[in-house]
């Protein structure tokens, strides 16, 4: 691990100083304890009195329940009650996934049990509470339904059909949203071309897997009349929101902790009909209720993600300047938008971010949002990324072939100049501190092309293909109130942070910002003392928290860092100074003439200082050695939110070399290589394993995981065995580096950096395959790339 | 649940002597462990497919999500809680200096396979190290520092 990265923020002191601790690639200690199996996930934990809930889900994709019968299960030994909607009903009102400010989008009611008709296979439409979960599982099998299968619209592409099946009779057609957006004269710019390029690119369902499936257990107490909710969420005061709206309860008895969380990349992120259930069955009893995914649940509820067909058009001129681009994205959502994010956002961000890291000036982009009868679709990790940077990077491919100039070379041609930013995204989008420029030039550098070049043409006759790529993107980091809130939801975008120095002389922080993994915990204390000066192990951080925590958006959209992280640097800044107005009144000195170091309030000019301990010490229990008027606040609060733009853009440029087994159709990732330039980095080491595992989950994309269905709405591999996913074996060592380009929106300077490989994988990995197969005239244009594909491709199969 | 659906068993779980308890027949061993708050064992896919579970029966790594808890009777196990010696330290300690886990959800399991890698004593390649750890799932890192975590260990003890 590198020890020490230079930190090129001047706003923020040298790092050869004591304390200096942003920068470096510090251990999270903090996270031994899941060495030791000291993890405190949420099933992990057991309440006195808790009862335990299974689901009866819906086996079809489009059913209506004439009938249920309940009463059999309900003797099954263990149960405490079975419930259907009726019961739900009386205790959580329902809810509606659109927002306001992005058009109209149209989507109906939905309750957390279904009532009358079932629409995608999973469904919830019946609760046993049990005992435990084995004898709430015993008991399903004994409820009767009496089903009525209907026609199922499985396939996005026919549900806008004349005779498609409409899922919700009452909307008249399966038209989610639809949106278009329209800069200049792409029609003009395609006649005026040199070369126009065209592809089509589809890219199936898949899902996040996280390792640990979504969980929560709802624990309602009568005499407070306040329910406490373990959720291992990421956005705990949206929570706090959505089960106060929907159960009918004060806001402020809603508390909502998220402890450990075992992996969520957006999947954690909704609402969930089946939670929403346990909230209220615990409101309903009036005792702790458990209910944790297992696996076969999580494939057929957890959201899905992607499911896009994508068709794009690119007009260069002779020397490869792109005149313009037109884009047409279609994507089905199962029957409900997702609440409260909507399942809009994904084809929003294709559409903003298509063309991004280039000079376009004629841009149409249409998106195209459709319901059918699969598991709801909705925001996951990169969301719209690995749509928008393969068409826009596969269009540039095909254009730099046809004008036969290099890959790297139209690319650089066509960058937005790295001195000409503030700028704007061809769809009007804000762009600043970007640097595609220094970005491919350091790629280029790490990637040696001229030798993959030459083992290409080395291979060209042989059985195995050798194929590379080049991309470049930008990464949608740190949102603004532009995202969410303005359109109704109410997701924070701001957050906070809460720094008290306490009477040991310890530092205790608190902040909004929740920790799935990625190092929350660790960044916000080395943010914390290397601002006050005082040794990491002295602070202590508390996440996760509605009760305990400032308020605040949580952990998605890879926002911690840059907005969370600069709510604890503002804050440590404020108690600092208080720190130092203290001990000047104690000192007798000016203010200026004091530091903090090593936990210690020291004498810039020499003599003795005072420990935080013995001033705090003072100030707490001993106020009236105090100078009159001092002021004893030793509790700082900040906040910090992003104003006036909608999101800060982090950048990326990756590389990847491919081979490609002509017999078995199998891809090899040979070397695969990433710069990304995310501004300050807080923990470098920290920062390249968010690439790094943000890689492996486009790889896992690109290649391998699809939730497969069948004509009926059936998922076909909702298994671990079945659903594939990257495994170690198959997975490259990835060499990451990095640019930097301070954000200009807070002194931090840090963006984004979680999005960037899950983002910009999928598209590098298939310009290499399709680098490799040019050769052999065909070409792979469908997500995952299988064996199979490639086989077809070659006229193997 | 009545007494023909369940039997009593004795096995040692981390030293500590399980005498004489009674566990449902159907009930799989890492059920059995984490309703002792023994809750380091994880589940993640209960099928054996994502290694998760993955602890040590008699020296042998087994998945406990496929071994029912009446199997063990008589055996004696290791679980993530007492991974104690010090050549899981050394691990431990690499693990973390590599960042070998974010969410840390697949590290008991993983750490289990890595105390059988290293105590086969074999230089492994990188490559070889891969290999032997794909059958544990990790959603977060990319696999690549807990490579880096293993070869380390590996340099040091051999
Ligand atoms: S839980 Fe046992 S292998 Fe996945
Ligand atoms: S660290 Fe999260 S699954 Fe491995």
């Amino acid at each position: 691990m590198d020890d020490i990265k230079v930190n090129q923020n001047p706003k923020l002191g040298s790092m050869d100083r004591p304390n200096s601790y942003i920068g470096r690639s510090l251990p999270r200690e903090n996270a031994k304890k899941h060495l030791e199996g000291g993890g405190q996930f949420v099933d992990d934990l057991v309440l006195p009195r808790m009862l335990h809930v299974a689901f009866l889900r819906s086996p079809f994709a489009h059913a209506e329940i004439k009938s249920i019968n309940v009463e059999e299960a309900k003797k099954s030994p263990g149960v405490f009650d079975v419930y259907t909607a009726k019961e739900i009903d009386e205790y959580c009102t329902p809810w509606v996934g659109t927002l306001g400010h992005l058009g109209e989008m149209r989507s109906p009611e939905q309750t957390p049990l279904a009532k009358k008709i079932a629409r995608w296979q999973g469904e919830p439409i019946a609760v046993v509470i049990a005992n435990n979960r084995a004898q709430a599982e015993d008991a399903l099998e004994l409820i009767e339904v009496d089903w009525e299968e209907k026609d199922a619209q499985v396939d996005m592409e026919t549900a806008l059909d004349d005779n498609a099946v409409v899922i919700h009779p009452e909307l008249g057609s399966n038209l989610f949203w639809t949106r278009t957006v329209n800069q200049g004269d792409v029609n003009q710019a395609f006649e005026t071309s040199h070369a126009v390029v065209q592809t089509t690119l589809d890219f199936a369902r898949h899902t996040g897997v996280t390792l640990e499936s979504r969980g929560i257990v709802a624990d309602w107490n009568k005499s407070e009349g306040k329910i406490t909710i373990y959720h291992n969420g990421q956005a705990p005061h949206m929570m706090q929101h959505i089960i106060a709206k929907h159960l009918e309860v004060n806001e402020g008895l809603v508390r909502i902790v998220s402890r450990d969380v075992g992996g969520s990349f957006g999947i954690k992120v909704h609402v969930y009909p089946d939670e929403m259930a346990v909230a209220a069955i615990s409101k309903k009893l009036g005792r702790p209720i458990k209910f944790i995914a297992d696996r076969l649940e999580s494939f057929t509820t957890d959201i899905h993600a992607r499911c896009h067909k994508i068709s794009g058009k690119l007009g260069v001129d002779k020397e490869g300047k792109i005149l313009a681009m037109e884009i047409n994205d279609l994507s089905g959502i199962g029957p409900f938008s997702m609440y409260p994010r909507t399942s809009a956002i994904e084809t929003n961000q294709v559409l903003n971010l298509s063309g991004a890291p280039y000079v376009i000036p004629n841009y149409k982009a249409v998106g195209t949002v459709v319901f059918q009868n699969k598991t709801p679709m909705c925001q996951y990790r990169a969301v719209g990324h690995p749509i928008a940077v393969a068409i826009t990077e596969a269009l540039i491919d095909k254009a730099a072939n046809k004008i036969d100039i290099g890959l790297s070379e139209i690319r650089k041609k066509n960058f937005i100049p790295d001195n000409a930013y503030p700028n704007k995204t061809p769809s009007g989008v804000p762009l600043e501190d970007l640097s595609h420029e220094a970005s491919m030039d350091k790629l280029l550098t790490m990637m040696n092309i001229q030798d993959i070049e030459k083992e290409k043409i080395a291979n060209l006759d042989k059985n195995v293909l050798c194929g590379y790529g080049v991309i470049s993107m930008c990464e949608v980091t740190n949102p603004s109130p532009l995202f969410y809130g303005v359109g109704g939801a109410h997701i924070s975008s701001q957050d906070g942070a809460s720094i008290r120095l306490e009477g040991s002389g310890a530092i205790h922080l608190s902040s909004s910002i929740t920790e799935q993994g990625q190092g929350t915990e660790a960044i916000m204390k080395q943010i914390a003392a290397d601002q006050l000066g005082v040794s990491m192990d002295s602070v202590r951080v508390t996440l996760g928290d509605t009760d305990a925590t400032p308020y605040g958006g949580g952990t998605w959209a890879s926002r911690g860092a840059g907005i969370g992280g600069e709510a604890v640097l503002k804050a440590a800044r404020i108690l600092k100074d208080n720190i130092l107005d203290i001990a000047a009144a104690i000192m007798q000195t000016d203010k200026n003439s004091l530091d903090v170091e090593n936990n210690t309030v020291i004498r810039k000019n020499g003599g003795e200082g005072i420990t935080l301990q013995q001033l705090a010490e003072t100030v707490y229990y001993r106020g009236h050695e105090l100078p009159k008027g001092t002021n004893p606040e030793l509790l700082a609060t900040a906040s910090f939110l992003i104003e006036g733009i909608p999101f800060v853009f982090t950048n990326s440029a990756m590389g990847c070399k491919v081979s490609i087994d002509q017999d078995t159709g199998i891809i090899k990732i040979d070397k695969f290589w990433a710069v990304e330039d995310c501004g300050t980095q807080i923990n470098p080491k920290l920062v390249e394993e968010q690439i790094r595992g943000g890689v492996i989950q486009g790889i896992g994309g690109a290649l391998f995981e699809e939730c497969v269905y069948d004509d009926q709405g059936n998922m076909q591999n909702a298994t671990m065995a079945d659903y594939l996913v990257p495994m170690a074996y198959e997975m490259p060592d990835i060499i990451v580096d990095h640019v930097t380009t301070n954000s200009g929106r807070s002194i931090i300077g840090a963006k984004g950096a979680g999005e960037a490989g899950t983002g910009g994988a999928p598209a590098v990995i298939m310009n290499a395959v399709n680098n490799a197969l040019k050769h052999h005239g065909t070409e792979v244009l469908s997500q995952p790339i299988t064996p199979e594909k490639i086989l077809r491709a070659l006229g193997k199969i | 649940m009545s007494a023909k659906n369940s039997v009593n068993i004795s096995f040692s779980v981390n030293g500590e002597n399980f005498d004489d308890v009674t566990v449902p027949t159907r009930q799989h061993l890492a059920d059995y462990l984490r309703s002792q708050g023994l809750t380091g064992t994880h589940l993640g896919c209960e099928q054996g497919a994502c290694g998760a579970c993955t602890i040590e029966m008699d020296g042998v790594a087994v998945r406990s999500c496929l071994v029912l808890a009446s199997q063990a009777n008589g055996s004696s196990i290791t679980t993530v809680e007492g991974f104690d010696d010090e050549v899981m330290q050394k691990v431990k300690n690499n693990f973390l200096k590599h960042n070998a886990f974010q969410c840390g959800f697949c590290s008991p399991g993983m750490l289990m396979t890595t105390k059988e890698i290293i105590s086969s004593k074999k230089k492994l390649s990188r490559d070889e190290i891969r290999s032997e750890i794909s059958g544990n799932y990790c959603r977060c890192t990319g696999y690549q520092s807990i490579v880096d975590a293993i070869e380390e260990t590996i340099n040091e003890i051999n």
